[in-house]
């Protein structure tokens, strides 16, 4: 019982970093797009997100502390066994952070171009990255009857991961260009709304093959129906474009990649990483959790703070709610 | 070289890399803290110059410390799976309640404090710089926890169907007594790499005569700190000394490159020996301090090498237990040496501040420059020092290093990520510090003592941007 209530605990966590991460990625790597060649517009993009990417990325770190805590055989076999992997998402997120960071601070012009170079990198790779891992962690991996996994890097690469990886990016970028409309004005909103427009039909039909196919893979009842659930809120989120509803069509782009990840979670139930080939070999949920005694800890732990962050973390939105301008209406003094 | 060797340079080289910048984040923050408190309470707006100064600083190395960090979250599964395995019942929490209580707390009020100037209330901005520190201050204890269990283990006991260990009190894990005298040694020394930052680039300007009377100020503020942290810093050093001779005798006998069993055994200055035979050929010695380090008494008996590699292959089996005596020796020296260095140079300092002066002429002035890396040294020093000295165990007493790699990555995958961590490492320390240096050397801009700052100030008011 525990150990299930974990099992949605680590998956509520991942859902957390993907719809907030997800709209960190997707401004990120439309700043060129989106920001255009202008400095003001370039830095209103970026302020949408600069007060809080990085208490969002903490969620991966949350994510994978509690997986860790609560299932080490799952941190170990997974994180050991996609390798080259985790280290290139490693990688681009120390650029996307040093990036982020060190932009308004450089002081010369090539010095801001390296950082957005950096910062699209950092956007567009973790979120197909992370597409392909989550892909491949469904797909399964094979493995040893101790859970080590020999699987290499190439085969990874295999053509439904490839699609895991398009249709997070894709996703992330529609979520980003919605979440820019959202908390911008004026050119730089249009622009992001241009982008939504474009990318919207591509992303619906990644989107409904990726979740065919997984339900073709690990089929089940409850990870069709959440699925198809999410595809629902992106189709909302496409008419909530028409309407010109900022905040649904943002709630819409948030709740499909919310439920994809969930989907992918109910289609893992009940293990965490199943073993190609070798069902018998695949890792459950009961055989990777910590003891009743940890459990029980950690549970008290977040039933204390997670209240606690997630007030102060919503109060930072809240802080931050005001739309930004870029150089076109960077003179007047409206507030939104 | 072997697999595990590279897995060990990289964890090395990671972690050493990492803890470059905690230890100045913590410090920093604290001081940043101070300096906008001096603001917010006196009114005068050379504290919030200061404040606006070193919060920049404070940020150049923020950034390196936590995109480092996540690489610590998730290298132990990478490198260290059959580690994972076997401790992540008991070492896991600490690590998940660090990202939960403390990465969320410092990331959010951080991000308040850079963007929130013209956004919050002078008293709750003040509010987001402490509860920033606070998270930094709560995240090294969580760490700590994790590691102090590692040099001790408290609260497990090995299940027997898997083999591994499982957390029986968390209450045991978190006041583990290793923890107890680690946290404020650890604690300490951040504020003291804080100080001595603070101080060294402020005495730069001095050296120039740049506004003196604002970079005294900082020197000043520095130098008290940097006084507090090292005293605290000694001590809190005392009673680990004393803890690791009960816990890690074998540690505490290689650090001084202690063969023999002694009573009143002396504090070995310089030492060079035979590692094969488990001899010194020159060593020399301050008589009985070694005993009082030890055990608080001049005449307390402290444990040879010798004796121990013995006591230990009778309790865990053959084997080398010895670690390697002239990086323990030799990194123990360097941590206390430099630290004790640093201290005299606080004193000092302070000293010749009294009356409104200068710390120093210009040869002082340079030295406190020149200081501000000894805190760094002693820092990566004393980290060897206590990781090397708990070889061959990762786990102490439970757990070898040898046995805890990850046994389906291959060797070529580890070399390849050794040489990526590497050269990104090495890119952006040249980043961090030139830019750090560039921002550094300006000088201090004036501050319109009209400036709105707190609650909603008009455009054209305001505050030059800390954000993007």
């Amino acid at each position: 019982m525990l150990e299930e209530f974990w099992f949605v605990l680590v998956a509520v966590l991942w859902v957390g970093f993907f719809v907030l991460e997800g709209f960190d990625f997707g401004v990120a790597a439309l700043l060129p797009v989106v920001g255009g060649s202008d400095e003001t517009d370039r830095r209103a993009v970026l302020g949408t997100i600069g007060p809080v990417w990085d208490a969002n990325e903490v969620w991966l770190l949350t994510a994978g502390g509690a997986m860790f805590a609560a299932f080490p055989e799952w941190y170990a076999s997974l994180f050991s066994g996609m390798y080259l992997a985790l280290f290139l998402v490693l990688f681009s997120l120390i650029i996307r952070g040093v990036s982020l960071e060190y932009r308004g601070k450089a002081t010369t012009a090539a010095g801001r171009a390296w950082c957005d170079r950096g910062i699209v990198i950092g956007g567009v790779l973790p979120a197909l990255l992370f597409g392909v891992a989550f892909a491949n962690m469904v797909r399964g991996l094979e493995m040893t009857p101790d859970h080590n996994v020999t699987s290499g890097f190439l085969d990874l690469l295999n053509p439904y991961a490839l699609l895991g990886g398009v249709t997070m990016l894709l996703l992330c970028v529609l979520h980003g260009s919605v979440f820019l409309a959202l908390k911008t004005r004026g050119a730089v909103r249009d622009r992001a709304r241009l982008v939504t427009r474009s990318l919207a039909v591509p992303t619906l039909v990644a989107f409904a093959a990726l979740v065919v196919w997984t339900v073709t893979i690990r089929g089940g009842i409850a990870s069709a129906a959440v699925a198809a659930t999410a595809l629902l809120a992106l189709g909302a989120a496409v008419l909530a474009w028409f309407g010109e509803r900022d905040g649904l069509a943002f709630a819409g782009t948030a709740g499909a990649i919310a439920l994809l990840v969930a989907s992918w979670f109910a289609a893992l139930f009940p293990d965490v990483l199943p073993a190609r080939g070798t069902p018998g070999n695949s890792l459950t949920i009961s055989a990777a959790a910590s003891g009743a005694y940890t459990l029980t800890v950690m549970t008290w732990v977040a039933v204390l703070f997670t209240p606690v962050v997630l007030g102060y973390q919503a109060w930072s939105y809240w802080v931050f709610r005001r739309r930004l301008v870029g150089a076109d209406l960077a003179g007047s003094h409206e507030t939104g | 070289m072997s697999h595990d060797t590279i897995a060990r340079w990289q964890f090395a080289i990671t972690t050493v890399y990492h803890f470059l910048f905690v230890p100045l984040t913590i410090g920093l923050s604290l001081l940043v803290a101070v300096m906008q408190t001096a603001w917010n309470r006196t009114g005068n707006i050379e504290w919030l110059r200061l404040t606006r100064f070193w919060g920049k600083l404070m940020l150049i190395n923020f950034a390196m410390g936590v995109v480092t960090g996540i690489v610590q979250e998730f290298q132990f599964g990478m490198n260290w799976s059959d580690y994972s395995r076997f401790v992540g019942d008991v070492f896991g929490a600490p690590l998940a309640m660090e990202a939960l209580i403390a990465f969320f707390l410092e990331s959010t009020f951080l991000g308040l404090w850079i963007f929130g100037w013209d956004r919050l209330s002078r008293n709750v901005h003040l509010a987001t710089i402490w509860l920033a520190s606070l998270g930094t201050v709560i995240s090294a204890y969580f760490i700590l926890a994790a590691n102090s269990w590692m040099q001790h283990p408290v609260g497990y006991r090995i299940n027997p169907d898997t083999g591994h260990a499982q957390l029986t009190s968390i209450w045991a894990v978190l006041t583990n007594p290793t923890q107890l005298v680690t946290f404020p040694h650890v604690l300490a020394a951040s504020l003291l790499t804080g100080g001595a930052v603070v101080v060294g680039l402020s005495c730069w300007h001095l050296r120039r005569g740049h506004q003196v009377e604002l970079h005294r100020r900082a020197v000043h503020l520095g130098l008290v700190v940097c006084a507090v942290a090292s005293v605290a810093v000694m001590i809190s050093g005392h009673f680990q000394g004393q803890v690791m001779t009960r816990q890690q005798p074998m540690k505490m006998a290689s650090a001084e490159a202690l063969w023999d069993t002694e009573r009143g055994a002396g504090l070995s200055l310089f030492a060079y020996g035979d590692v094969s035979h488990g001899e010194n050929k020159i060593d020399i010695k301050v008589p009985y301090l070694l005993s009082f380090m030890a055990t608080n008494t001049f005449s307390g008996t402290v444990r040879g090498v010798n004796d121990l590699q013995a006591a230990e292959i009778a309790r865990y089996g053959p084997g080398d237990y010895t670690p390697v005596m002239g990086v323990t020796f030799w990194n123990f020296r360097a941590m206390m040496g430099l630290g004790a260095v640093y201290f005299g140079l606080a004193l000092l300092g302070l000293l010749r501040m009294r009356g409104g002066h200068l710390p120093g002429g210009r040869y002082l002035l340079l030295a406190f420059i020149g200081a501000s890396a000894l805190p760094y040294l002693a820092n990566t020093a004393g980290w060897i020092f206590t990781e090397m000295g708990r070889q061959p165990w990762v786990v102490f007493g439970l757990l070898r290093t040898s046995d805890a790699v990850s046994p389906g990555v291959s060797t070529a995958a580890v070399i390849a990520t050794l040489a990526g961590f590497t050269v990104i490492y090495g890119s952006l320390a040249a980043v961090a510090l030139q830019l750090f240096l560039r921002h550094g050397r300006h000088e201090i801009p004036t501050l319109n003592p009209n400036v709105t700052i707190g609650g909603r100030s008009r455009p054209g008011d305001a505050l030059p941007s800390l954000a993007y």
